[in-house]
């Protein structure tokens, strides 16, 4: 089956390409973009998309996702996760393996390879622990994560407070050039704390955690990056001190990436009033310095990376004590047009925002993803960018809907996702004829 | 008059009037509680639930006695005697109280927001008897009631409170409702244990007890709980008790007829010493008797505001010059309770 | 909308003419004034009461102990909650066991408040007998109350009301009836 997309306006920041034309995707690859287009084989066997008005870009690269399977299933499944990032855009999700039993050998590796080969709907790349059960202690079989698909280890969810365990981790993973993520935060200063140490956790009485507790940790991993020279990725980046960090840092050539993810620079801490659960996660929302640090952080590339941290809870884990609330919010169908904010504020062009949510993402964990190259895997979805639309909780294709952004106006829909060259998503406007 | 307000859940649920409102309408349940008979029948039939979820003595005991002497019948639930063990959700237990009709539920809880919580999903009044490290706000209002008591007055007094301000709900419902009366509020503690956003508030820190003192005309002494040794905030209680302990020497920095007040239970000898505890310018027993008081009123004027329509009462009409008069209801007879 | 129709029904003199009366037939009624004690009923109940007491004092030459009531926490009507009175003190300064209460209030009409003040007084002790003056007796009673004193006796239909203005309250003493809009 060949998929003609006729007429959209194709946004490849990977090679410079804004235009209006035509793309063919044949044999699941991407195989023309020009005008005009026809494809060789029989009529019959390539189906035509009306890109008319349509923005054609790259499937969209997540590489950071929970879809609690194997051992949550209640919040997630691999199915539901990846059917909420395929109406996200997302062709591609790296998941992280805080999951029962943790991701720290290959026979989970492969459990969910194998699942996610079965039900999902677009490409999932595991991501290993670092440490056996992310205890923090010792390593886990790191080749043998990567030999079974792993395409970066992390503890996420935890830090690794042990600097001398992350210098080891760091120096092994250079053997396999992997990236090594860390979620940067020191769990004495975090010391339980549930939202962000300020004005507003004085008011509500909650436990604060203060910035500082993440700049400690991406300071020391910093240091260890330019000490071992391993690929540093820095997870989930909050706070203005943290930007500031890795701005010096990469000044002076340190090999780090950084990710930020679209509450931190869509919300505040002024979120959790109320005691909103919603708007509960980790690192916390902080304040709207912090927020305008992180958006001038993805103007000036010092954060090359959104991901979404996309972290599913049931309703009823969510509908209880503030205190008691697990941390996380869901984010696979908000990034993009969340995203797209920014470029109507002018805090990002068109092609820099793409570019966060596909090639550069892909290009930290080494996918050969988040392009439209002649001869790549026909990963795509087509958005049109001046549907407006209102987020309703209650129809979210995740299992979970806890989100800070219901009856939030939306502007930009992805109305098709394209896995492979199979049509995996698409809503009613925009059908394959 | 009334309160705009369904449930009481934070101090800044009541505006400058409506506090005055609680406090005048306290003085008269005192009087209540000097008769030989401690009963009116106000809140006859009605139902207040005391749904505690961390132990509590006196301010249990107190609401307690508030609702009884309302004639209203209570159910006192703690919650190791409660399902919350058994693992029932916060949520699950209000709502099978609420399904017995219950008309008030006062609540005590470890976690911050809880009542806040409790208040959005059931339609009893929900009273916060202290949440986590976030609000207490009858104990503002009785620690207000006391000061006035005393003082004839509340605006414009330098209200010094010392101790523990971070893990307080009983400072920050008084630092809020000080404010809102017009008093000046002085913060005395070690740094480990004084958020530095408290100044959002417009009160003004102090290290040095001595320096906070001079003029004050009350002093609220928060208690320090046993554990703060050992999260580091304080070195030792012996520490605490020399930098920050209330001895007659630095009461005597403050104005002659200072108040002193504390919200119990004291830790004799670590916040406050002995003789000052038992001494003239303590009003820690005053306190005691009017929480009980302000107790009644806040359920009387909650349990008043509590319409058929399930929405908080509007400003009503001021009282006639012959406001003892009846009127013969208007209502046609049949007409079913109002639910 | 047409302003209420106010028509005057006693003046100041009338007043003070019917409180003398009342005061006389207190003392003949009693036969003195021993073991006598006043409770006036918030709130125009006790400016009266006040003036009884004045005019008694100097009828006798004794000075009777008096007292105020506020009914408002025993109100039979407070599940209406269409208005919401202000709970005012109530101050007996005295015990009331044994001794001869005069319920001293401004308007007797349904005679609900009197009721509610029955009620609660008796709550403060056991008096030896309970008797009622009020200035005026506008019929309508729902509950089988009747004063053993009235100023004066008014004839009204139910949606009027009845105001008694004194110049305790700023007002010049008169007694008024509103006719409804």
């Amino acid at each position: 089956m060949n998929l003609l997309i006729r007429n959209g306006r194709i946004v490849d920041p990977a090679h410079r390409r804004d235009e209006v034309t035509d793309l063919l995707i044949e044999n699941g690859k991407i195989s023309r973009i020009g005008k005009a287009l026809k494809s060789d084989g029989p009529k019959s066997e390539t189906q035509t998309i009306d890109g008319t008005d349509k923005w054609v870009v790259p499937g969209l690269v997540d590489v950071h996702v929970h879809l609690r399977e194997p051992g949550f299933e209640y919040k997630e499944t691999i199915k539901s996760g990846t059917e909420a990032a395929a109406a996200g855009g997302f062709t591609s999700v790296c998941c992280m393996p805080n999951t029962i039993p943790v991701n720290d050998n290959q026979a989970v590796t492969r459990l969910i390879r194998e699942k996610a080969r079965l039900e999902g709907r677009v490409h999932v790349f595991p991501i290993g622990a670092i440490t056996k059960g992310s205890k923090g202690e010792e390593l886990s079989e790191i080749g043998d994560l990567v030999g079974a698909g792993c395409v970066a280890i992390t503890d996420d969810g935890k830090p690794v407070m042990n600097s001398g365990v992350m210098r080891r981790a760091m120096e092994y993973s250079l053997a396999f050039d992997l990236p090594v993520i860390d979620h940067c935060e020191d769990e004495h200063l975090m010391d339980g704390g549930v939202m962000n140490e300020g004005v507003v956790s004085m008011e509500l009485g909650l436990r604060g955690i203060p910035a500082a507790a993440e700049e400690v940790m991406v300071a020391r991993n910093l240091i260890l990056a330019e000490l071992t020279g391993a690929r540093l990725h820095l997870a989930h980046v909050s706070t203005a001190g943290s930007v500031r960090l890795v701005r010096e840092a990469k000044s002076r050539g340190v090999r780090v990436t950084a990710e930020t993810c679209p509450h931190y620079f869509s919300l505040t801490e002024e979120a959790v009033r109320g005691y909103n659960t919603c708007a509960k996660m980790n690192p916390p929302l902080r304040t709207h310095r912090d927020r305008d640090a992180i958006r001038q952080g993805l103007k000036d590339g010092t954060l090359e990376v959104i991901a979404t941290d996309h972290a599913p809870h049931s309703e009823d884990e969510k509908n209880r004590e503030f205190d008691l609330a697990p941390f996380g919010i869901v984010g696979l169908e908000t990034a993009l047009p969340l995203t797209l904010r920014l470029v109507e504020e002018g805090v990002l062009s068109l092609d820099e925002a793409v570019a966060k949510l596909t090639v550069q993402p892909a290009r930290v964990m080494r996918l050969n993803k988040g392009h439209l190259g002649i001869g790549a895997d026909a990963d795509l979805c087509l958005i049109d960018p001046e549907a407006t639309w209102t987020v309703d909780p209650s129809r979210l294709r995740s299992k979970s809907n806890n989100t800070p952004f219901a009856g939030w106006r939306m502007k930009g829909l992805v109305v098709m996702t394209i896995v492979d060259g199979r049509v995996v998503y698409s809503t009613e406007e925009v059908r394959a004829t | 008059m009334g309160l705009k307000t369904k449930d009481m859940i934070s101090i800044k649920d009541l505006d400058r009037d409506e506090l005055r409102l609680v406090l005048d309408t306290a003085e008269s349940f005192k009087e209540v509680g000097t008769r030989d008979i401690k009963k009116v029948p106000t809140l006859r039939g009605k139902t207040v639930v005391n749904l505690f979820f961390e132990p509590s003595t006196r301010t249990r005991t107190s609401f307690e006695l508030a609702a009884k002497r309302l004639s209203a019948d209570v159910v006192n639930i703690s919650a190791s005697t409660s399902s919350v063990v058994k693992g029932e959700t916060l949520l699950d237990t209000a709502r099978n109280i609420e399904a017995m009709q219950v008309d008030l539920i006062v609540v005590r809880h470890p976690c911050a927001g809880a009542p806040a919580l409790l208040a959005r999903k059931v339609t009893s009044a929900v009273i916060n008897a202290g949440d986590g490290m976030h609000e207490h706000p009858t104990q503002a209002l009785l620690d207000l009631f006391t000061i006035r008591e005393r003082k004839k007055t509340l605006e414009g007094l330098t209200v010094v409170i010392v101790g523990d301000i971070l893990h307080s709900r009983v400072a920050r419902s008084a630092i809020q409702a000080l404010n809102t009366v017009g008093a000046i509020v002085r913060i005395v503690g070690p740094p480990t244990i004084i958020p530095r956003e408290i100044t959002h508030w417009g009160v003004e820190v102090f290290y040095q007890y001595e320096e906070a003192l001079k003029g004050a005309d009350v002093i609220m002494i928060l208690r320090l709980q046993l554990e703060r040794q050992e999260q580091s905030l304080i070195p030792t209680l012996r520490e605490y008790s020399t930098l920050y302990g209330l001895t007659a020497r630095r009461l005597a920095m403050a104005k002659d007829d200072v108040l002193v007040m504390h919200p119990g239970p004291i830790n004799r000898g670590v916040e406050i010493s002995p003789e000052v505890a038992d001494g003239l310018s303590s009003a820690i027993l005053s306190q005691t008797t009017n929480g009980v008081a302000v107790r009644m009123a806040v359920l009387y004027l909650l349990s008043m505001g509590v319409r058929a329509d399930g929405q908080a009462a509007e400003t009503p009409i001021s009282p006639s010059p012959s406001s003892g008069q009846d009127k013969p209801d208007p209502r046609p007879l049949n007409q079913g309770r109002e639910t | 909308m047409t302003e209420p129709r106010e028509r005057m029904v006693l003046d100041a003199l009338g007043m003070n003419r019917a409180l003398s009366r009342v005061a006389h037939e207190v003392i003949e009624r009693n036969r003195g004034l021993s073991d006598l004690t006043l409770v006036g009923i918030r709130t125009g109940g006790v400016h009266l009461a006040h003036r009884l007491a004045a005019g008694l004092k100097e009828i006798e030459g004794v000075v009777l102990p008096v007292g105020a009531l506020d009914i408002t926490l025993y109100r039979d009507d407070l599940n209406k909650k269409r208005e919401q009175p202000t709970v005012r003190k109530t101050e007996i300064g005295f015990d009331i066991t044994d001794k001869i209460v005069i319920l001293v209030d401004d308007v007797l009409f349904t005679g609900r408040t009197i009721r509610a003040a029955m009620d609660q007084l008796i709550d403060f002790g056991r008096p030896r007998a309970i008797q009622l003056a009020v200035l005026i007796d506008r019929g309508h009673r729902e509950l089988p109350i009747r004063a053993n004193y009235v100023g004066k006796s008014l004839p009204t239909a139910v949606d009027e009301k009845v105001k008694v203005l004194l110049k305790e309250e700023g007002e010049e003493d008169r007694v008024i009836i509103e006719n409804g809009t």
